[in-house]
């Protein structure tokens, strides 16, 4: 009712001032009159800002120039026949059938204000900012609720729509507290942008503001609900994207709040997005809190490597110090999304922190040396040692260019035993198919049958899972899950836990065969966790059946897909890091461990020398005689490969810890002192040895799809044992070094999965 | 010159002085409906098994058959309404639970609308539960003496249950019975939900209500409707003053004459 009168009451003024151009001549008379008044009101402007605006507008209909969409609006026309042509304020534009009027005005290159749209969550349609005028309707549209027809005449930026909009935010600032001095949102945050492009600069109102008890979601996400607009993207968001439906709109009128009702806390592993997708300070973030402000930060484009998903993300860090990450818009991999862990784990980069060299001493306790003697002590040993008894193991969190010059190094001492942390015994490097995921993270979108074998995306790549999420909501893909019982957050049938299962759907004997068969595009994930089985290759021969049986490879569809665990998995196997010998750790007298904390070091004969490479003092720091400290991924250039085969790079966002250096610099550095220097000694060198070895680690956000499938393998004639699948993620939000040493990542694990 | 400058100044000094004189009497607002988070309490948390009675049992098949099998959550508001009858007025977080398994949504679906409508009551109220009518009509025929009758005598609050739990007096919005204000309703959960009763009480007066309170608590049923001896129903008091006399017909116009 409010906004119909303040739009009747618009348009009485503006067919007022019509009637005073209409009685004035043509010629500038109408400016001598308002310099005339300007004599009694000093600005004019200010009390009537609809007829300054109607002075300013040209009346005349131009000619307009082509405008660039906005935000990376693009149109796909599906069917050419249903392009629509729309005008907005008189430009026009093509649209296909269905699109908004918002997205119409989008495609324009007219920013509509919003707070409740947001283009991957469903349509609500209440904060109602987004309204404009449309002709021939008798009240200003909510653009964004509202379907784009043929001919619709859209205008933006009438008196009508100022008007309206400027009421809904007087609206909207009626309850919202004025505390944006003291609020973690403040200078990013939505209503304060829009209320100083859009609002008035004063309000009628009068009462007190109402104020809401704040609630507990977890060690993540702090809450203000006073300052909650109602949008409900976090409903929307938790119900539609994160699928744990806790949160709600409880309770109605000025006491409508955000809540979970019975206190939960948000068992997400994506629950940190909701910081981001909330447009006031309601959610902000909790390690963050009081910390720093968002236009102190220096942002940094880089990667995450806390899984092999290698999520695009944005390092803010001021001086030395990570301050926080947040993800970077990539559709391909991540949407706009990230998990808790690559969100959340930077605090882990703070602590445990090697920063200088160290050698063991006599008496078992670490002394600080210098680099030239901790490289003369390794390179003394290493020397004494024969080739064949010399490892090296790279860990989770490597880039390529360290594992191409530690794989070099070794080679060049004579030993061929350079491995990658997940992999397995007998890693198969030579097809690249056999350990990518094949069909591409967007992808899976496609895929109607899924057939999930010994994984759990939810824990193992929870962007991945999105994925499987959205198919499923979309096209109601099924599910087949093969594995441990294990929380998944769609619908899925529970087919079994071990082999077994596999090889009676690999003989067509389960009745989910029906299903995969009838499927278009069937897809069928295999988890990095079996890479440690024992019968893994004959895992992977029946997988290879099946893939068979229900048409999954084809030229436009390749459905047979491994999800690696580690951020270092695809590039190693590029780069081939594949042991001589299986069993190369139980006869090693020098092992190199670079980074490498979750490699089994019980058979290890205790003769053995053990350098460790690395950023943390994490698991394997205890078995180390010598430690060179490394630098972690926020404070160096590295190459990365994530489970689908794209490569992408860090950035330095953050100088070096201590005396800590670049690890492949340490292995060049080695080398020189062991008196066989590798033959490079920048980055760009040993990038072009990459590219005689694997040359699609250079071509950088590239995807270069595997060309022979998995048809060309040996047959195999191993047995498969009944021994049930595990689980390759223990604990979601501990996985690697730095995930172990982050406090808020013990807190999560503490609060969020004792709540499970 | 100045004058417009000096009558905008005391106009903004009155105002900011309004303000100022508002703010200590009106500390908050009051809402009419609980909190809206639930807290748990010994009779009131998610680990008290709650079930359906057999009998309502079968009244959920039926009310689920007016539905499409894939629209089972439209039997939200139903089903919540039966299991307030046969919790005694009041729905607990299980008994949400369990309406929430019924119709498969997960809870929060469920309490989004039990905390949306007032006419589900998320805390304890009486057997019978007494709602005053306090929209405008009611309000100014004496609806707010109605209430206070009803408070003094039962020694509660609103929102309050007498300690023999039989009480308990709460305020409704308008229920259509203006022109027989003021009005009363009782929701009557003594006999479960198979006797339940939601009656109205109209043109009531302080001593009524009173009145009706103690038959009540004798276990009587008062009148229904109004309680002005001399109405029938929402007719005048002291029978009809207009259309006594058998309904004329129509004029006739006669055209001709046009």
């Amino acid at each position: 009712m409010g906004l119909g009168l303040l739009a009747l009451r618009a348009t009485r003024t503006t067919s007022a001032t019509l009637t005073r151009f209409s009685s004035s001549s043509p010629i500038s008379r109408v400016p001598t009159i308002s310099s005339f008044i300007r004599t009694i009101i000093s600005t004019p402007e200010l009390q009537k800002p609809e007829a300054s605006a109607a002075t300013q507008s040209d009346p005349l209909p131009e000619i307009h120039p082509p405008r660039t969409p906005l935000g990376g609006a693009r149109v796909h026309f599906t069917n050419p026949e249903d392009a629509i042509e729309v005008f907005v304020d008189g430009y026009p534009v093509k649209i296909p059938k269905g699109m908004t009027v918002l997205q119409a005005c989008e495609v324009a290159g007219v920013d509509i204000p919003r707070f409740c749209y947001h283009n991957r969550l469903s349509i609500a349609g209440n904060c109602r900012m987004c309204l404009v005028e449309v002709e021939k309707s008798p009240k200003p549209v909510a653009s964004c609720a509202m379907p784009a027809l043929p001919g619709m005449k859209i205008k933006t930026d009438t008196p009508i729509a100022k008007k309206a909009r400027e009421g809904v935010m007087e609206f909207l600032l009626m309850n919202h507290p004025l505390d944006c001095p003291i609020c973690d949102q403040g200078g990013e945050c939505d209503l304060q942008d829009q209320s100083m492009a859009f609002g008035s600069d004063r309000g009628r109102f009068t009462e007190m503001k109402r104020s809401v008890v704040d609630k507990n979601l977890g060690p993540l996400v702090k809450t203000v609900m006073t300052r909650c607009i109602q949008c409900t993207r976090c409903v929307r968001f938790a119900t539609e994207i994160a699928g744990t439906e806790d949160l709600g709109m409880l309770g109605r009128g000025s006491g409508e709040e955000i809540g979970t009702y019975v206190e939960k806390l948000m068992t997400s592993e994506l629950s940190g997005n909701v910081i981001d997708i909330c447009p006031v300070g309601a959610l902000t973030s909790k390690p963050f809190a009081f910390k720093a402000r968002n236009w102190e930060l220096k942002g940094t484009e880089s990667i995450d490597v806390t899984d092999a998903v290698g999520s695009n993300i944005r390092i803010d860090s001021r001086g030395p110090e990570v301050m926080r990450i947040l993800p970077r818009l990539n559709e391909d991999i991540n949407e706009e999304w990230i998990s808790d862990k690559t969100r959340f784990c930077y605090d882990g980069l703070k602590r445990q922190r090697l920063n200088d060299p160290m050698i063991r001493g006599p008496d078992g306790r670490f002394m600080s040396v210098g680099w030239r003697e901790a490289l003369a002590l390794v390179a003394e040993v290493v020397l004494k040692v024969k080739p064949k008894e010399i490892v090296g193991v790279a860990g989770k969190l490597s880039d390529a260019e360290s594992m191409m010059a530690l794989k070099d190094f070794l080679n060049k001492l004579g030993s061929n035993n350079v491995m990658c942390e997940g992999n397995g015994v007998n890693p198969q490097a030579d097809l690249r198919s056999g350990y990518l995921l094949n069909s591409t993270i967007s992808g899976l979108e496609k895929a109607d049958v899924f057939l999930l074998v010994g994984t759990q995306p939810r824990t193992e790549a929870p962007m991945v899972n999105a994925r499987i999420r959205k198919a499923v909501r979309a096209t109601q893909a099924k599910v087949g899950y093969i594995g441990p019982p294990a929380d998944i957050n769609y619908d899925h049938q529970h087919l079994g836990t071990g082999p077994e299962t596999l090889l009676e759907i690999a003989k067509g004997t389960h009745p989910f065969c029906a299903s995969l068969l009838a499927a278009k595009n069937p897809s069928i994930v295999v988890g990095a966790g079996v890479f440690e089985r024992e019968d893994k290759d004959a895992i992977f021969s029946a997988v290879e059946t099946i893939a068979k049986n229900v048409k999954a490879i084809r030229p436009n569809w390749n459905g047979l897909n491994v999800l690696l665990l580690n951020a270092a998995q695809a590039a190693s196997l590029d780069l081939g890091l594949v042991p001589e010998s299986e069993n190369c750790i139980e006869s090693a007298k020098f092992l190199y461990l670079m980074g490498a904390d979750d490699t089994e070091l019980d058979k290890l004969p205790n003769e053995a020398f053990v350098v460790y490479q690395g950023h943390h003092g994490d698991r394997s720091v205890y078995r180390a005689n010598v430690i060179l400290p490394a630098s972690a991924f926020s404070e160096k250039e590295g190459t990365y490969e994530n489970t689908e085969g794209c490569v992408q790079q860090t950035l330095p966002a953050v100088p070096t810890v201590g005396d800590a250096r670049d690890d492949w610099k340490i292995v060049r550095a080695l080398s020189e002192v062991a008196g066989t220097p590798l033959p490079y000694d920048t980055l760009g060198s040993i990038r072009a040895r990459i590219r005689t070895v694997a040359p699609n680690l250079l071509h950088v956000e590239e995807k270069e799809l595997p060309i022979f499938n998995a048809e060309l393998k040996p047959e195999v004639s191993q047995k498969m044992s009944k021994t049930p699948f595990g689980k390759a993620v223990e604990n979601f939000y501990m996985t690697d070094s730095i995930t172990r040493a982050s406090k808020i990542m013990a807190q999560c694990s503490a609060s969020l999965l004792a709540s499970k | 010159m100045f004058a417009p400058a000096a009558r905008l100044a005391s106009k903004r000094l009155l105002e900011i002085r309004q303000i100022f004189r508002q703010s200590p009497s009106q500390t908050s607002r009051s809402f009419s409906t609980a909190l809206n988070y639930h807290i748990d309490s010994p009779d009131n948390n998610p680990n008290t098994p709650w079930d359906f009675s057999d009998t309502n049992k079968e009244k959920v098949k039926d009310i689920l058959s007016h539905y499409p099998s894939n629209y089972k959550q439209s039997a939200v508001i139903p089903l919540l309404d039966l299991a307030q009858q046969q919790h005694g007025g009041w729905l607990t977080v299980s008994a949400m639970n369990a309406v929430a398994k019924i119709i498969e949504v997960a809870p929060i679906r469920v309490f989004e609308v039990a905390t949306f409508y007032s006419m589900f009551n998320r805390a304890k109220v009486g057997t019978y539960h007494l709602l005053v009518c306090g929209t405008t009509p009611c309000m100014i025929r004496g609806s707010r003496e109605i209430e206070d009758a009803l408070l003094k005598h039962l020694g509660v609050k609103r929102g309050e249950v007498t300690k023999d739990g039989m009480f308990s007096v709460g305020e409704m919005e308008c229920m259509g019975s203006c022109v027989n204000a003021p009005m009363i309703t009782v929701a009557d959960y003594s006999k479960g939900s198979e006797g339940y009763t939601y009656n109205y009480y109209e043109d009531v007066t302080p001593k009524r209500v009173v009145e009706i309170v103690e038959m009540l608590r004798r276990g009587e049923i008062p009148k229904v409707g109004t309680q002005n001896p001399q109405r029938i129903m929402s007719g005048p008091e002291g029978g009809n003053t207009t259309l006594l006399g058998e309904p004329k017909p129509p004029p006739c116009r006669d055209l001709d004459a046009c």
